[in-house]
Parts: C-alpha cells; sequence; structure tokens
C-alpha cells in the first residue's frame, strides 16, 4: 500500500489557542483511517487543518505535494473533498446547484454529466429532490447531498466530519454502506471523524484515537478496537 | 387625466434610475451585509468619464459600454486595493471608509472636470416615440434599459455558473471555499457588477438632473429608500422598490406637497418601512439559528 496522505507534526489552533500539538498519522492509498476520540480532542480541527480553514503548521505530504503553504482552493483543486461538520451544503440553493458547485472546479463537463448519472445510483432520492431546495431536506438526504456533492469533485480522498451527526440509526447504517461502496469502488480514499466509534471501526483499515490534540492510540482498526481503553471508554463494553 | 398620467410616467422613469442603482445596491448589500454609500459617486464618476469620452467625439452607444466596462473594472480595483484590506474590520470602520470614498471621489472629480453642470446627451429621439403624448422618448428609453438591465443580471445569475458561484459565496463562504470558489474574488465580482450597473443608472440619469460631481448624493437616498421598501437582500423586490418610490414621490410632489418636500417623503417612507416591515414588502427576514 502506498501512503497518499502523511501527516507529520500538525499543529493547529484557532487565534492564539493551540488545539491540535503536533500529530502523525497516514492515509493509505484507497485506505479508510477513522479518527476517534471524545468532545473536544480537536478531531474536528484537523480536517480543518489539512484543508487550510484554520492556522496549522507541519508537513502535510498528499501525493507528493505539500499542503501546508497552500489556500482551501489549492488544496480542493488537489483532490481533496471535505464533508464539514454540519454538513455545508448550500441550503438556500437547489439540490442540482448545490451539485453544480460541487464540479466547480471541473473542466471536464461531458464527464461531469456520466459522474452525476453514477451518484443518482447511489443516491436515488436526489434526483427525486433536484429542484427542491436543499434547506428544505430531511437530515438524512443532506448528508447525502453533502456526500454526493464531494464526490462529484472526483476526489483521491473524502474527508468526512461526524457523518452520523444528528441521524436516526437506520440512516446512519446506509450512509455507512454507501460509504463503503464508495470507497472500494471508486477508489477513494476516505478519512473519516466519528463519534459513533463503532460504526467507525467497522468501515476503517487504520484508526487514530485522539485524545486532547494528541494521538494516543494508532493502529490497523482491529487493533485499536480490542485495546482494552477504547474498548471500555468508547465501545461501552 | 393626462396630467397625471403624465406624472405617473415621468415618476416611472425616475423609478427606473433609483430602481437601477437599489440593484447595484443589493450587489454589495447580498454579499457583505453593506451598504455602500459610495454607490452614487462611483455612479457620478463613470458618468463623466461617459461624458468625456462623448466630448471626444465618441459614439454614444460605444462611449456607453466602454464606460461600463470600465467602471467594472474600477469596481473590482476598489475592492482588491481598499475596501478587501477591512474585510475584518468592524462594520462601523467599513462605513467610515465608503464616506471617506464618497468625498474623495467627489472631490477628485471636481479638481478635475469643475462643478459647473454640464450637459449630457440622450441616446433616444428628441421626438415621442408613436406620436404618444404621455412620454417622452428619453423616459421609455430609461425603462427599456432597466428591464434590460434587469434581465441580463438575472439571467447571469440563474444560468451561469459564475452567477451561481457568486451566489453560493454570499450565502455560505467557508462552503464555498471547499468546493474551490475563490470567495475574495466573488466579492470583487460584485463590487465590478455594481459599479457597471451604477454607471449606466448615471448615464440614464444625467440628461435629466445634468451633470455635476454632486449629482447622484439625492438620487442615491431615492436608491436606497427603493431597496429598503423592496428588501435590501432581494433583487427583483430593490427593482420594484425603486419603481414604487419614483412613482409616489412624482405624484406626492406634483399633488400634495410640492416638489421640495420629495426628498423628505422618500426619508420617511424608509423609516416607515423599517418600523413596520423591516425586510421590506418582498424581503426574506433571516432566521438565524442559536
Amino acid at each position: 500500500m502506498t501512503i497518499l496522505l502523511d501527516v507529520k507534526g500538525l499543529k493547529a489552533g484557532y487565534g492564539p489557542v493551540e488545539v491540535v500539538h503536533g500529530l502523525d498519522f497516514t492515509v493509505e492509498e484507497g485506505g479508510v483511517t477513522a479518527l476517534l476520540g471524545a468532545n473536544g480532542a480537536g478531531k474536528t480541527t484537523i480536517l480543518r487543518a489539512l484543508c487550510g480553514m484554520i492556522r496549522r503548521e507541519g508537513s502535510l505530504q498528499f501525493a507528493g505535494r505539500d499542503l501546508c503553504p497552500m489556500t482551501t482552493e489549492e488544496i480542493v483543486r488537489c483532490g481533496i473533498a471535505h464533508v464539514p461538520d454540519g454538513r455545508g451544503t448550500f441550503t438556500g440553493l437547489t439540490v442540482s446547484e448545490n451539485l453544480t458547485l460541487g464540479a466547480y472546479v471541473r473542466r471536464d463537463k461531458a464527464a461531469v454529466a456520466d459522474d452525476l448519472a453514477g451518484i443518482f445510483v447511489l443516491f436515488p432520492r436526489l434526483k427525486e429532490r433536484l429542484f427542491q431546495q436543499a434547506g428544505t431536506l430531511s437530515g438524512g438526504e443532506q448528508q447525502m447531498l453533502a456526500i454526493a456533492r464531494a464526490l462529484i469533485l472526483r476526489p483521491r480522498l473524502l474527508l468526512l466530519d461526524e457523518p452520523s451527526f444528528g441521524l436516526a440509526p437506520l440512516v446512519v447504517k446506509d450512509i455507512f454502506a454507501t460509504l463503503r461502496q464508495i470507497n472500494a469502488m471508486r477508489q477513494v480514499s476516505l478519512l473519516i471523524v466519528e463519534q459513533n466509534v463503532r460504526a467507525a471501526l467497522d468501515l476503517a483499515d487504520h484508526a487514530v484515537l485522539i485524545e486532547t490534540g494528541t494521538v494516543a492510540l494508532a493502529g490497523p482498526a482491529s487493533l485499536v478496537s480490542a485495546d482494552d481503553a477504547v474498548r471500555r471508554a468508547y465501545l461501552g463494553y | 387625466m393626462t396630467a397625471f398620467l403624465n406624472q405617473c410616467f415621468s415618476g416611472l422613469a425616475m423609478g427606473g434610475i433609483f430602481a437601477i442603482l437599489a440593484l447595484s445596491l443589493v450587489m454589495i448589500f447580498q454579499a457583505t451585509a453593506l451598504l455602500n454609500f459610495a454607490q452614487g459617486e462611483m455612479a457620478m464618476a463613470s458618468t463623466y468619464l461617459a461624458w468625456q469620452l462623448i466630448q471626444h467625439r465618441v459614439p454614444y452607444w460605444l462611449a456607453f459600454f466602454l464606460t461600463v466596462i470600465l467602471s467594472f473594472a474600477a469596481g473590482v480595483l476598489i475592492e482588491r486595493l481598499i475596501i478587501r484590506r477591512f474585510a475584518s474590520a468592524p462594520v462601523l470602520t467599513v462605513v467610515i471608509v465608503f464616506i471617506a470614498l464618497v468625498f474623495i471621489i467627489d472631490s477628485v472629480v471636481g479638481w478635475i472636470f469643475g462643478y459647473q453642470l454640464q450637459e449630457f446627451p440622450s441616446p433616444f429621439p428628441d421626438h415621442n416615440w408613436f406620436n404618444n403624448p404621455l412620454v417622452s422618448s428619453h423616459q421609455s428609453g430609461i425603462l427599456l434599459v432597466t428591464l434590460i438591465v434587469m434581465a441580463v443580471v438575472w439571467a447571469f445569475f440563474r444560468f451561469t455558473t459564475l452567477g451561481l458561484a457568486m451566489r453560493a459565496a454570499a450565502q455560505n463562504p467557508a462552503s464555498s471555499r471547499l468546493v474551490g470558489i475563490k470567495v475574495g474574488w466573488m466579492l470583487a465580482l460584485g463590487w465590478g457588477l455594481a459599479a457597471a450597473i451604477g454607471s449606466i443608472a448615471g448615464m440614464m440619469a444625467a440628461p435629466l438632473v445634468y451633470l455635476d460631481p454632486s449629482m447622484m448624493s439625492s438620487l442615491l437616498l431615492y436608491g436606497f429608500a427603493g431597496a429598503v421598501l423592496g428588501g435590501i437582500n432581494n433583487p427583483w423586490g430593490a427593482v420594484l422598490g425603486g419603481l414604487i418610490v419614483g412613482v409616489s414621490v412624482n405624484l406626492v410632489g406634483a399633488y400634495l406637497v410640492g416638489t421640495q418636500l420629495q426628498l423628505a417623503v422618500a426619508l420617511t417612507m424608509i423609516i416607515g418601512v423599517l418600523l413596520v416591515r423591516p425586510s421590506g414588502l418582498f424581503g426574506r427576514t433571516i432566521v438565524t439559528r442559536v
């Protein structure tokens, strides 16, 4: 397995407050890495730092390029799509307009149309709601739209910030099944932040446990889920 | 009856100018939630540019479109060079910058061109179209131009990806960056569009009010009134608001209070709307989740 994203010594924060204190982790090409941890551990901050949405330092090697000096817009053009917390859909725009914006940086409009057809196979509900305002969709549909909007970019790496947030257990199951499909069929690597540790460990091949901005434990997902401390603190048995 | 209709039409024509100005105000307000007080002076400077071109025997419509294009560029430059530096400044700071711009543009134009009134030509013929007795060709021309400006702006935001990206950047800057939209440039484009639209208002108004450095100051207040009446976050509401202000101010001026109080009527309308329906007739009330 080659390494797609190699993070070394990442420090990030808001204003004068440092939240992430120098951490290392990797995402393999075609792999799924889960970032786990309690509220306030700094998981969302890590994703924001990767995308250049906040001040950060360290080495962020993505497919041989350093993301650190780049702006958010440039990082997107490298093939990193981010589904932020709160989903980041354009609630005032229609589903169709949201998807058009997802493909904003792509110039191959014919291929975009093909990809769109593929996305409607994954999320048939979106096709039914194409001209509906995104804000009027249900929570699960909005999450689907957010993932679809990220996929239409044809990313190599998809960052997902709590895709299960605020959704019913059945919907969460659906979303994770779709994510597995996306990872397997489209060769999209995933970096996923989740509080639903069980679902995340099921999907991931690697897991990184974050505690107060540092790596507490990292390794193959099966080893992390077998760890006694993780089991007691996050899986509850 | 004829006199009444006459007043209605001339009100509608002035309303067209207010409507275009209101539209240019909305362009910037939608993206930044700020009212650009310098919009009128920018339009006035553009009109002087058109006048200068016409003095140099440039055909009217060529001068018109050159002015629109150059105003667009100037608007982009103002945002990139000045306004952008205040992106994270408090609202009051930005307002002071706007007011400073008003006086800077005003005095620079006065210094270059002087303060005497200049005549500005109308591109429309002297005789009334279709021999109608009610409305001069310049007045109907203004309405025609208003409709064309509206249609072009609507089509741009509705059908082009760039227009969509500008709407997205105004609604949700963080998500816009995540799909690769350069939000800073979208703001600059908004300023460019506002300046371009404003320049059209200036060129349409100048044949009626004559050209001088203070020509736009009262017109801008009517434009504000229109934008507030229609809803400052809704371009079509603002256009309709501008037309309503034009007609009502003209009628009230002709039949009730005389022309001296026209501006007072418009300002009263602003206060009244803000009291009764702050989001304007067609504006959306913004509900924020807390």
